[in-house]
């Protein structure tokens, strides 16, 4: 799994900080801040919900 | 009822929106299931403006709408359906807030006030949240019971913080609450809302122009000075997005502690595991967010375009939907016996926050703020419950955000 951000789409919800701390952050602009581009099988899940989450799509998971 | 409603029932049978809670003070307007089962995509009045608008109770159709660019949330489009009193002459003269602006003006507005919402920052915001609610706390056990929980906890904690964020002196916090009060009332006469957003309005530009020239380690003083680099924005803009951040920082989370203590002590059984195992408690508040939707009808849209529905309906360029994130939120389709109140439940998904990019940005700020107030209310008091009967409370059944003025507690 690897997962990509879009910044210039992210509004700064914080959704994805919520639903998975171990994957995404914030960076000091509020927007997205991907930590880790290849999640292990403990965070995939959580990285799911939080791409699923997302209001405005900005996250894409693509199998690799 | 005010003049615009009895226009709108003069024009047909269609029924007159939004619905108010008074059936069942817990449950979000019970006509919502029905209306899901027979009309999903619903032609009713807007009582606020007299006109038609699509009310949607389908999950799918909610967030499909919600997150979909082309439909707008400019309130100057005459289509929009608006959710306060505005005249409509005066529409191209009011400063609205960024919620009610489409990209990029939206886009800029909102990115002035994202680094204030951080993970980061709120996990440095927690201490003080905490100190706030255990010297609220010192002070109902020092007055001892009965108290009034609004006046005592939920109204002050919110409201208090934000001010301490903002930079304001904690001594304007009856007038946060004042301006929340008359804005957010349904039945507020025009004259009086914009009394109070003119008096508002003076405050914070007095403030903000304090902060340009004597910036502090605070929110507007951070974002008077990120101003110079946004060449399309002025002074009285940062007074517009102030505005919004006091109404939407302080009043609902108000209402999410009195409301959601209510649930609670309805709920003594999972109650009394919540405080056994205080893990159970972030899960309970994205139940307790989802259950109660206090700002069901304020997530409208007006389309810039044709769009289909789920179901195949189409809205027309120009016609007002009422997103009603509470209907969604109680789409049983999406939760099962959506109007039982379960911690355990997967509350992921509900759109108490809204969805699409007006997503509230502070919903993490209110969830820290909840699991602090929650989680000391209820272990500080533990034996704390209700001195007056639950379905004679005072609810605010004709607010925008919905809430209670009063919660009688003793313990």
């Amino acid at each position: 799994m690897r997962i990509t951000t879009d910044r210039e789409t992210c509004v700064g919800s914080g959704a994805c900080v919520f639903h998975a701390q171990g994957v995404f952050d914030q960076h000091p602009d509020g927007r997205v801040l991907l930590l880790v581009e290849e999640p292990d099988e403990a965070l995939r899940a959580a990285a799911l919900t939080a791409a699923a989450n997302c209001p405005v799509n900005a996250i894409s998971v693509n199998d690799v | 009822m005010t003049e615009n409603a009895e226009r709108g029932t003069a024009t047909g049978s269609l029924p007159v929106f939004p619905l108010d809670r008074r059936k069942c003070p817990l449950s979000i307007p019970q006509e919502y299931e029905a209306m899901r089962a027979d009309e999903p995509v619903a032609k009713v009045i807007n009582r606020m403006t007299g006109k038609p608008a699509w009310a949607l109770t389908r999950y799918a159709d909610v967030r499909q709408v919600l997150g979909d660019p082309s439909m707008s949330s400019d309130a100057r489009n005459p289509g929009y359906p608006h959710q306060f009193q505005v005249p409509e002459e005066m529409l191209p003269y009011i400063a609205f807030p960024f919620a009610a602006m489409d990209p990029p003006e939206h886009t800029v507005r909102r990115r002035m006030v994202i680094p204030e919402f951080t993970a980061k920052r709120i996990a440095e915001l927690r201490p003080r949240t905490q100190a706030i609610v255990d010297a609220r706390i010192d002070d109902m056990l020092a007055k001892g019971g009965p108290v009034d929980l609004v006046a005592e906890l939920a109204v002050p904690v919110p409201s208090l913080q934000f001010c301490e964020m903002l930079g304001a002196d904690p001594e304007h916090i009856g007038y946060f609450r004042d301006y929340a009060e008359t804005t957010t009332g349904r039945d507020s006469s025009m004259e009086a809302v914009a009394g109070a957003i003119a008096q508002m309005d003076e405050f914070l530009d007095e403030l903000i122009t304090e902060k340009t020239h004597t910036p502090g380690e605070d929110l507007l003083s951070r974002i008077a000075a990120r101003l110079p680099e946004e060449p399309t924005l002025e002074h009285d803009d940062l007074v517009a997005i102030a505005r919004l951040l006091v109404i939407a920082g302080s009043d609902t989370t108000a209402n999410i502690i009195s409301l959601g203590t209510l649930v609670f002590l309805e709920h003594p059984k999972q109650l009394a595991e919540v405080r056994r195992d205080p893990s159970l408690l972030p899960g309970a508040i994205e139940e307790l967010l989802r259950f109660l939707s206090i700002l069901d009808s304020a997530t409208v849209r007006v389309a810039t375009k044709d769009i289909e529905l789920a179901g195949g309906e189409i809205v027309r360029e120009g016609e007002g939907v009422l997103a009603l994130n509470g209907a969604a939120n109680w789409d049983p389709s999406r939760y099962p016996d959506p109007h039982r109140f379960d911690i355990h439940r997967d509350a992921e998904g509900h759109m108490a926050f809204s969805y699409g990019n007006h997503m509230c940005p502070g919903a993490n700020l209110a969830r820290m703020q909840l699991e602090v107030v929650f989680g000391t209310l209820f272990s500080r008091i533990p034996d704390l419950r209700l001195a007056a009967p639950a379905d004679e409370l005072p609810y605010m059944f004709d607010a925008h955000a919905y809430g209670l003025h009063e919660l009688p507690v003793t313990w």
